[in-house]
């Protein structure tokens, strides 16, 4: 019965209707595939309207004394010396907290950690803390490092909070690293007799160390425009003076001193002279804008480059 | 080989040579080490939760928890103190909504694009430029929300004031699309071939292959993508601290200006807070409230993705 329904409606259908379906399936294909095109263009149009924006209304406003001064009540004097400054003394100290401490979590989980509640625990985790805001990690070092163990609102504070923020961008992606590296390497190893952590330390990080670094870049460049939690923890807005320098004339030549300084950062200056109603302050924050955005895309684009290079390099 | 090193070279493998013993040794406190540094990133969660919650006890101890959740006034700096969440909440579910009805279309189509239709050389330049987009500061996006967006809707609606929600979402939602669409893609890409072939097989299109076939398949890890992005535009600060005006605000219309929990966050600590006080116990508060806020989507994700994998 069923068949024979089938045969007569197929009976039906002549070569015309096959080819006009044919055509109406290949023209919502060709509707698609602009859609498709569009809603990329509309993504790229907008960054590129965005730097276009900033820059022409910033690059002429940046010269040697922006670099040099320090903010002031006349937008024409102000520069962002002490932002800068800030903003290199923190990436600096981020990178010291984090890149240890999610390297060797990263490479923990992949080569050691067994398949139990707690590997499964901290795995969870780690997802869980890439999706929690980031000013929380603001408020937490609020309570934490400012008020409970009294670091105060310091260059230290700002850079073990950007460095807790970052730290699961780093552990994710030295797992990736390690794991593209194929288990003949290892076992290659052990044949000679390495033991495990030889093993890792004279191959396994060799080899995964484009990766890592990879995500390092990305997760500095993440760190320099995060803006939310260090205003949190209290960074000041106008600040007229440099922390201590960390070298010094007398012996031992280095100081830290500088770790205990107040600070302020560039994305907080720019948002600083972009609350002030004056336009003029606005043509500083497009300026600050511009070195700010020029750092991170030039990051970035260095880690995908890198990204790029030592996937063509790494061959098995 | 004489004897002697032979000897020697027995021993030395045998397992309580005082050197295989140092070298046991020596792993075991490596792996020990490692091992706490992975669970460092566990106390990282503990510290936020404990931190927000034991700062934001107290305040409950001014203010009831009815007042906190019906209360339609959030005034905490005034002198005439009004503790009510729900402008706050309204304000965040507003510049969110307005990103998602932007960057979950978008994100998808472009994601679906570039997964199905693009050619690989292609794909390998088009993805890290759309990521680029997750690289811009979000205060740089501020800027552009205030002194581009804005003025630019304000041509089509004359009313529009300086500060409103909606161009603090709609960059809000061009800032979210490449967390969307690059996880989406993946999770599109990863869907095996032999699917596809067999879709293309019996006749469908790349179209039909794409809605009926690839994006059911990769239907988990597409909304981990979606969950991505609306924790971040939960979470996200700046963009709404400088386009949408800082006022907490009861309303649905997108063409005022509202203040989200973020915002307000901001706003108090730009001042200067007592430690202790009712203001600085007020941003815990604000800040749990998001965090739990975040924490049910990541929990509806998770149902999400358990449901569907076990279907299939």
């Amino acid at each position: 019965m069923m068949l024979q329904a089938v045969r007569a409606e197929s009976e039906r259908i002549t070569e015309q209707d096959i080819l006009a379906n044919i055509k109406r399936r290949q023209f919502w294909d060709f509707v698609f595939s602009v859609l498709g095109l569009l809603s990329l263009l509309f993504a790229l149009v907008t960054l590129l309207a965005l730097i276009i924006d900033l820059a022409v209304t910033g690059v002429p406003r940046i010269n040697a004394e922006f670099f040099t001064n320090f903010p002031s009540r006349f937008p024409e004097k102000a520069g962002i010396l002490s932002a800068w400054v800030g903003s290199l003394l923190i990436m600096f100290t981020t990178a010291f907290c984090a890149i240890p401490l999610g390297v060797a979590a990263g490479v923990y989980l992949e080569e050691y950690a067994k398949k139990n509640w707690i590997s499964q625990i901290i795995e969870l985790n780690i997802i869980n803390l890439a999706g929690i805001p980031s000013i929380t990690y603001g408020l937490m070092a609020l309570g934490l490092f400012v008020y409970k163990l009294k670091l105060g609102q310091s260059i230290l504070t700002a850079g073990l909070t950007l460095g807790l923020l970052v730290l699961p961008i780093i552990i994710v992606t030295t797992r990736e690293a390690i794991r593209s590296i194929p288990n003949t390497i290892r076992e290659a190893s052990y044949a000679m007799g390495a033991s495990k952590w030889q093993t890792i330390r004279y191959h396994i990080l060799p080899y995964s160390s484009g990766g890592i670094l990879t995500g390092v870049i990305i997760s500095l460049s993440r760190a320099i425009g995060e803006t939310a939690p260090l205003i949190t923890i209290g960074a000041l807005t106008f600040i007229a003076f440099l922390p201590a320098s960390p070298i010094t004339g007398e012996f031992p030549f280095i100081s830290f001193k500088w770790l205990m300084d107040p600070f302020t950062v560039m994305p907080i200056q720019m948002f600083n002279w972009l609350s002030r109603p004056q336009p003029e302050f606005h043509v500083n924050a497009a300026a600050t804008g511009v070195v700010l955005l020029l750092m991170t895309l030039i990051m970035n684009g260095g880690a995908i480059y890198l990204r790029s290079r030592f996937r063509k390099k790494m061959k098995w | 080989m004489n004897k002697n090193q032979l000897k020697k070279l027995s021993e030395f493998t045998s397992a309580d040579h005082p050197v295989r013993r140092m070298r046991r040794l020596r792993e075991r406190a490596i792996e020990t080490m490692l091992f706490l540094a992975a669970a460092s990133s566990v106390l990282v969660t503990l510290g936020i939760v404990g931190i927000l919650v034991s700062e934001s006890l107290p305040f409950f101890a001014h203010v009831s928890l009815k007042d906190f959740l019906t209360d339609t006034e959030w005034t905490p700096l005034f002198e005439n103190a009004h503790y009510g969440i729900l402008p706050l909440l309204c304000g965040t579910f507003l510049s969110t909504a307005i990103a998602l009805v932007v960057a979950i279309p978008l994100g998808t189509v472009a994601a679906t694009f570039l997964s199905e239709y693009v050619r690989p050389s292609w794909r390998e330049v088009l993805k890290p430029l759309l990521e680029m987009l997750a690289a811009v500061p979000t205060v740089v996006y501020g800027y552009f929300a205030l002194l581009f967006v804005t003025p630019l809707l304000q041509k089509f609606i004359p009313s529009l004031g300086g500060f409103n929600v909606l161009s603090a979402g709609i960059v809000i939602g061009v800032m979210i699309i490449p967390y969307v669409s690059s996880l989406s893609e993946d999770a599109m890409r990863s869907v095996p071939g032999h699917l596809r072939e067999a879709s293309f097989a019996v006749g469908a299109s790349r179209m039909q292959t794409s809605f009926r076939v690839v994006i059911p398949s990769a239907f988990s890890g597409i909304t981990s993508a979606y969950i991505l992005g609306i924790s971040r535009a939960l979470g996200e600060t700046m963009v709404v601290a400088i386009a949408a005006g800082m006022q907490p605000n009861l309303t649905f219309n997108p063409t005022e200006p509202a203040a989200t929990i973020t915002a307000f966050i901001v706003q108090v600590s730009l001042g200067d807070l007592p430690h202790g006080s009712i203001g600085y116990q007020s941003i815990y508060v604000a800040g749990l409230s998001l965090l739990i806020l975040t924490l049910c989507f990541n929990i509806v994700g998770l149902w999400l993705r358990k449901k569907f994998q076990e279907k299939e």
